[in-house]
């Protein structure tokens, strides 16, 4: 008798009208929650500080963003198939390392050696990776933790531990110059973003990745090369490692072995909060664009405002927890 | 009269995303019967029972259980009011055992709060004898046949002492012989007083087992009554809102060119000593009990899995797929038996859905045209009447039937010469199988032949110009002609 009192206390409630204009305005915050919380965000900023919209901060949060966007993006095509890359920062760490050992001193190679060297040294790795994941089935947390302490060992060895600095200036362009008033690092950027956009988006192969992420049997009995499509997700992710470790040396101008320490952490980060769901097939580039320049406007944010940065990772750590909340009630509303 | 009810759901609305589901749903249920709801696909039934279950909140109407007046919001409330569902997409956890499974949040404990694991088996062994059901429950559920998951559903919701029980397509998934277990348990059941929801497209089964009929079209209560007042014309007819013509539309022939040949084919553990062939224009039937190995030799005629042994030739050639791929590359296309586990991707559109096995064909150098496939796509969605509100729906909002269909559609756009239909009218109403049966005759008609599974007899009889016969992954025999009829089948495959 008592429960039946306490279903019906919580069961009262008005039938839900859900018609017109506030239906299609929530179905819109859905769709674009993460623009408008970008939007949010920039609006608080700018009002508690008129240095923020200033072009000069902006651009240089541009900057500072592009290598964690660099490494989100192949972090998204990873996730997109159920995957997960915890190697990034290693991989990026590698090959800037690899990279800047032709780009140093008075005996610099050709500009365009240290960049293969660089890309070649995140594709092989991280296509050891594909390759133990796909054909192999080693589960991708464990592969790429073993790779995360593998590749980091190596950029130890490769150099005896010592950073390679003084760089070459034509290498150093490539983090440091400016093409028509934009920073080369955010142009890079956005070049991938472009391509990786374009690839989900329009091309069979971004079809396979939602596929097999969304039901890895059923992509199978499709017909997809399942291994393929793996094999190339870990693949495209340590190559983007490889950008991003051109990107690091040539910014610093100089290749550090301890480099990317943790920077898997806000590469998942960003895409997570884009919205792109951990189970894998559901997702979007444009979402992990957003989580990227999210992080990077809090910590820019709350940089100008004075906060200390420990409690910037408090923040960090509320927001992805809270993204993903509002995933979750999306998921279950429709 | 309505103080002796059960249950009495009047006027219950729902909407989706602003699009009404359920426009005015009625049920009133009586102890100690069974109840068959039916109604086409996407006729709501799925979204009523859900209500009623607390899984789905309503936007209006009034639900009475004894007379009482309940708004649950949750399932763990309808339970409290002794009401089980065994859904039409089954949730268990495969990594836990049978037994706690059955016992999932009431595990038997010691000392209030270790799990007692002595009582919890030999509890469940008493569930699963009660109904006559072989299934250890120390095995892990992921470990079982769909068919022995559904039954150990059904002795979950037994364990329950559930007054109402809410059956939603119970059998789609299962064989005649499970169907027998399944039909006496709900006998029990209906003998202890309990009321039964049941929800199935096989018209035999309703009139075998139940007592009284809704009928529900399009979101809206159309008709309720006796099933002894009734035949099976004048249901199938109310449930589609206009008279079927024949059930079975059959008018290929087959011809005399092999299209399939199919020798000793083996794979240890599973089939031995398969040998078929296929004709142009033939429609095959294979049939065989649950668990007699046609599914596995239609995943590995497929190239899935590989033979151990055996050899298989198309058109003449020699036919050694290394995968699905290669399968289809030589014409095939197959429409698997477990839609959600390889079938489909849920969580994506109905348009990807249908190019998914086939998205070379919407693409040039790799670039995927969206009109084209926005295009194929609603031919499909337009020429298989399934029920969706764009083509952009994701399938996990569909109605089982209607997700039935985008995985045949899918395959029908890899334009087959040889299609194999592992049960293919599971979950489908009279009205889409009926549109089934005449596409197969349609297909085959030209040059094309086909190989069909079904556990239910009257489809093989009135499709097949021949079945083979599986048993316990033996080759029973074959049957044509008058010898086509149901006691040799039954005979052959138990
Ligand atoms: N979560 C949802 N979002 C949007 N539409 C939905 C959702 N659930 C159900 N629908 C729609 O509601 C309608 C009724 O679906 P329901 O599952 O109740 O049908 P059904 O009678 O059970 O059909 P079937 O026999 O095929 O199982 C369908 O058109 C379906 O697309
Ligand atoms: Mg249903």
């Amino acid at each position: 008798m008592s429960q039946q009192v306490l279903a019906k206390d919580k069961g009262v409630e008005e039938p839900a009208k859900n018609s017109g204009i506030s239906k299609r305005l929530s179905d819109f915050m859905v769709s674009y929650g993460i623009i408008i919380a970008f939007l949010f965000i920039c609006a608080v900023l700018s009002v508690i500080s008129p240095y923020f919209l200033s072009t000069n901060n902006l651009l240089n949060v541009l900057r500072q963003v592009s290598i964690n966007g660099v490494l989100a993006i192949g972090m998204t095509f990873v996730i997109l198939t159920r995957g997960i890359d915890l190697s990034v920062g290693s991989l990026m760490a590698c090959s800037s390392i690899v990279a800047a050992s032709f780009a140093a001193g008075s005996e610099a190679s050709f500009i365009l050696v240290p960049i293969m060297m660089g890309l070649v040294t995140g594709l092989t790795l991280g296509a050891v990776n594909g390759l133990l994941i796909a054909r192999f089935a080693i589960p991708p947390f464990v592969m790429t933790l073993g790779m995360l302490s593998m590749a980091r060992g190596l950029t130890y060895i490769y150099n005896d531990g010592m950073p390679i600095s003084n760089l070459d200036a034509t290498f150093r362009f490539i983090g440091q110059g400016v093409v028509l008033g934009m920073p080369v690092p955010v142009l890079l950027f956005l070049g991938v973003f472009l391509i990786s956009w374009f690839t989900l988006r329009y091309t069979t192969f971004g079809r396979y990745v939602y596929a097999v992420g969304g039901n890895p049997q059923a992509a199978m009995v499709s017909g997809i090369n399942v291994r393929r499509v793996t094999f190339t997700v870990y693949a495209i992710s340590g190559l983007l490692c490889g950008l991003a470790g051109l990107m690091i040396a040539a910014r610093t101008g100089a290749a550090l072995p301890q480099a990317g320490v943790a920077y898997e952490l806000d590469a998942i980060a960003a895409v997570v909060i884009g919205g792109t769901s951990l189970a894998g097939g559901r997702g979007r580039i444009v979402g992990t664009l957003f989580g990227v320049l999210i992080i990077g406007v809090l910590n820019n944010g709350l940089d100008l405002l004075g906060v200390s940065s420990f409690y910037q990772q408090v923040v960090k750590g509320g927001i992805i927890v809270l993204a993903v909340m509002l995933d979750r009630s999306r998921l279950s509303s429709s | 009269m309505s103080n002796n009810l059960l249950l009495e759901a009047s006027n219950i609305t729902k909407s989706f995303s602003g699009v009404p589901a359920l426009e005015n749903g009625v049920l009133r249920l009586r102890p100690g019967s069974i109840h068959a709801l039916c109604g086409g696909n996407g006729a709501g039934k799925s979204t009523l029972l859900n209500i009623l279950m607390g899984v789905l909140p309503r936007d209006g109407g009034s639900i009475k259980i004894e007379g009482r007046d309940v708004h649950f919001s949750s399932p763990k409330d309808a339970l409290g009011f002794g009401i089980s569902m065994i859904s039409q997409e089954l949730e268990p956890v495969p990594e836990l055992t049978v037994a706690e499974n059955i016992f999932l949040g009431r595990e038997p404990k010691k000392a209030g709060f270790i799990v007692d694991y002595r009582r919890m088996f030999d509890q469940a062994r008493d569930v699963l004898g009660e109904l006559n059901i072989q299934i250890e429950p120390t095995v892990k559920l992921g470990s079982l046949s769909i068919a022995e998951i559904q039954m150990v559903e059904i002795a979950k919701a037994i364990s329950q002492n559930a007054r109402i029980i809410i059956m939603d397509e119970p059998t789609s998934a299962i064989g005649e012989r499970e169907t027998e277990l399944l039909f006496e348990a709900v006998h029990k059941l209906k003998d202890r007083g309990a009321g039964i929801i049941y929800v199935s497209h096989r018209m035999n089964e309703l009139f075998r087992i139940a007592d009284d009929y809704t009928i529900m079209r399009d979101g809206t209560f159309v008709g309720t009554g006796s099933m002894g007042d009734i035949d099976r014309k004048y249901l199938i007819d109310t449930i589609l809102g206009k008279e079927l013509q024949e059930e079975f539309s059959k008018f290929n022939v087959p011809g005399e060119r092999e299209i399939l040949r199919v020798e000793h084919y083996t794979r240890h553990g599973e089939f031995k000593d398969i040998s078929l062939s296929l004709k142009e224009g033939e429609i095959l039937g294979i049939f065989g009990l649950m668990g007699s190995g046609r599914s596995e030799f239609l995943n590995t005629l497929f190239g899935i899995n590989a033979p151990h042994d055996g050899e298989a030739w198309i058109d003449g050639a020699k036919f050694t797929p290394r995968g699905p791929r290669d399968a289809m590359d030589a014409g095939m296309a197959y429409v698997t038996e477990d839609r959600k586990g390889n079938g489909l991707l849920v969580g994506s559109s109905i348009r990807n859905n249908i190019s998914m096995a086939s998205v070379k064909k919407v693409s040039k150098l790799g670039l995927v045209s969206s009109r084209k496939e926005a295009k194929v796509a609603r031919l499909q969605v337009e020429n298989h009447q399934i029920k969706s509100s764009s083509i952009e729906m994701e399938v996990r909002h569909m109605s089982g039937g209607n997700q039935q269909k985008v995985v045949l559609a899918k395959w029908l756009q890899t334009d087959p010469n040889i299609l194999m239909l592992d049960e293919p009218t599971r979950g489908i109403d009279v009205g889409a199988k009926r549109e089934m049966y005449r596409f197969m005759s349609e297909f085959s008609r030209n040059g094309k032949g086909v190989i069909m599974t079904s556990s239910e007899i009257p489809e093989i009889l009135g499709m097949s110009d021949r079945v083979i016969v599986f048993r316990k992954g033996r080759l029973a025999g074959e049957l044509s002609g008058s010898d086509l009829n149901q006691d040799n089948l039954a005979r052959l495959s138990s």
